[in-house]
């Protein structure tokens, strides 16, 4: 599968507090809570950002609390793809068991938000502006938690 | 194997495991907050759509978070988080504390395999136990399943040596394992804590050093169990043979620290691992200063603090928040005259829970101002406003800053 999107650039060593702040985690649903999305960051992030939109983070992307309304805040704004040099291991897993598919890419250089992204699934390639990065596709079993939308499909699907 | 295998191994029925190995394991304990359950209850009911919990005595649900409610949202998740609590008799604590001091003074035991919905859940290594934190997706399936998958972790192990020099304490050091390991140094690994300075450290003190493996990203944390781990478990059954390695334990990685001279540490805005020593941030002016969490906020972090307060008062400038990590601490201060004392210097004393190092309650800070905290991180905006700052030191650094108004070594103070 080609997927295409635009850039949105974030650096190294984003935390869970910064995609969703404390201060916001008791709204009543997720709706309500990604409006706040990545405030810290840029207060006009969740206005600005367009569904299909793809993340691109630093080094550690996704580190500290183990807030699961991380993920599913950029879920909910329509984040399906978050590239990063490396990811933390919570955030990590809680992606997956959301369905949000996630790219490491050690080598990454530094692009403009805007920037045009195309990942190619089947050949495990990204193209970032001009740069071609190969990357290692997840396991089959973690593709076929994010194919089914979650680890809650997965488990209803495969049961 | 060496002792977080052999564990892991115990819980998955297999006679040996290997790093990297995916397992699937029989968890003993399975915990979540005020924060996280919401989430798992919406996820049970309205997604996996179970029908029951696999194990009720193994589930324990904390308030700690927002406790008690301080606007409508949260008294209406406290209510959801009950009237689910009752329907399927889950023990639910209320009131008690920080829900990893709570666990350590009423679950967990040595050798267990604890999952939470908190990533400070890796603090019980101090005591020998697995102890991994998740999201609520994978809770969830744990509440309604008991069980979980988990890959096999590499370890690095941290050999401490030395004595430790006054005014420096388990806090400093974990500050300058953070530093030298960095914010991803662990991820996806396991950090064992070896070597003599262990058998000079008090539970409190081991868990101070486990909480914040987090920090380097580390899937957990451990202390292998020793004589101040049996003495502390002294009226619990514990079988104590099986932490005889039967094998010679492999390691990914040995880091070799000697703490002889090492003076008191702290971690300045905006990122955990950006550690300096107390010389290079010394003056700095403070508004506020927090003295708690599960990090420092034991009776002996209180008593340390202590030392700087007696008959002094709180800088002018400065409000010093005192929050102890449970209620049996919190008596146990009063007890021992240590409220009345951190009273007299003017400090505020908050009722046992998460507190201000989460910074939705008990202590917010404004645009501007500048906190320092024995929590355990200094995230941009964790305390309130994403233009305040905060400084993560040592109780002795916090309680002799809050007097002086700005960062000063308490070593000239000791």
């Amino acid at each position: 599968m080609i997927i295409h999107g635009a850039a949105w650039i974030f650096g190294d060593d984003v935390d869970t507090d910064q995609i969703i702040p404390t201060q916001y985690l008791t709204l009543p649903t997720i709706r309500e809570m990604a409006k706040f999305t990545m405030e810290p960051q840029d207060p006009y992030f969740a206005t600005k950002y367009q569904s299909g939109g793809i993340l691109i983070g630093g080094k550690n992307f996704g580190c500290g609390s183990s807030r699961e309304q991380a993920p599913a805040v950029l879920k909910e704004l329509g984040v399906r793809i978050i590239i990063a040099k490396s990811f933390a291991r919570i955030f990590f897993r809680n992606c997956i068991n959301l369905g949000i598919l996630l790219i490491e890419i050690p080598q990454l250089d530094f692009v403009e938000t805007g920037t045009d992204v195309m990942i190619d699934t089947d050949s495990s390639h990204v193209q970032i502006g001009k740069q071609v990065y190969p990357f290692v596709p997840l396991s089959d079993f973690l593709r076929k938690i994010i194919e089914k939308g979650g680890l809650v499909n997965y488990l209803r699907e495969t049961a | 194997m060496n002792i977080t295998e052999k564990i892991i191994a115990k819980h998955a029925n297999l006679l040996q495991v290997h790093p990297g190995e995916v397992v699937e394991v029989a968890v003993d304990w399975c915990m979540a907050n005020d924060v996280t359950i919401p989430l798992t209850i919406a996820l049970f009911e309205q997604e996996f759509k179970f029908d029951a919990i696999a194990n009720r005595d193994k589930v324990i649900f904390i308030n700690d978070h927002r406790i008690p409610a301080d606007d409508i949202n949260t008294a209406e998740a406290h209510q959801k988080i009950r009237n689910f609590a009752n329907k399927y008799g889950i023990k639910l604590h209320e009131r008690d504390g920080v829900c990893h001091q709570i666990m350590l003074e009423n679950y967990v035991k040595p050798g267990d395999l604890v999952v939470a919905a908190d990533s400070h859940t890796c603090s019980y290594g101090s005591i020998g136990a697995v102890a991994i934190g998740m999201g609520s997706t994978d809770i969830t399936a744990v509440i309604g399943s008991g069980k979980t998958w988990l890959k096999v972790p590499e370890t690095i192990q941290i050999v401490l040596d030395g004595k430790m020099p006054k005014g420096v304490f388990a806090k400093d050091v974990i500050l300058y394992v953070v530093k030298m390991l960095t914010a991803s140094g662990a991820t996806y690994k396991t950090v064992e804590f070896c070597g003599s300075l262990i058998a000079q450290l008090s539970i409190s003190e081991r868990f101070t050093l486990c909480n914040m493996v987090i920090e380097v990203g580390g899937k957990s944390a451990m202390i292998h169990p020793d004589e101040i781990t049996r003495q502390y478990f002294a009226h619990t059954q514990v079988d104590w043979n099986f932490f005889n390695l039967d094998q010679p334990a492999t390691y990914a990685q040995q880091i070799q620290i000697c703490v002889d001279d090492l003076e008191p540490q702290v971690a300045s805005p905006h990122y955990v691992d950006n550690v300096k020593p107390i010389s290079s941030v010394q003056g700095i002016a403070i508004d506020q200063a927090f003295l708690g969490s599960c990090t420092n906020g034991r009776l002996d972090d209180l008593q340390e603090a202590a030392h700087f307060l007696r008959g002094k008062k709180v800088h002018p400038g400065v409000r010093l928040l005192v929050t102890p990590a449970s209620v049996t601490i919190y008596q146990q201060a009063l007890q021992s005259g240590l409220i009345q004392l951190f009273m007299e210097a003017g400090a505020i004393i908050n009722h046992p829970g998460c507190s201000t190092c989460w910074g939705a309650s008990q202590g917010s800070l404004a645009k501007g101002q500048r906190m320092i905290s024995t929590a355990n991180r200094n995230f941009k905006g964790r305390a309130g406003s994403p233009d305040s700052e905060i400084y993560l030191a040592s109780p002795a650094t916090v309680a002799a800053s809050a007097v002086a108004g700005k960062i000063i070594d308490p070593r000239g103070d000791v």
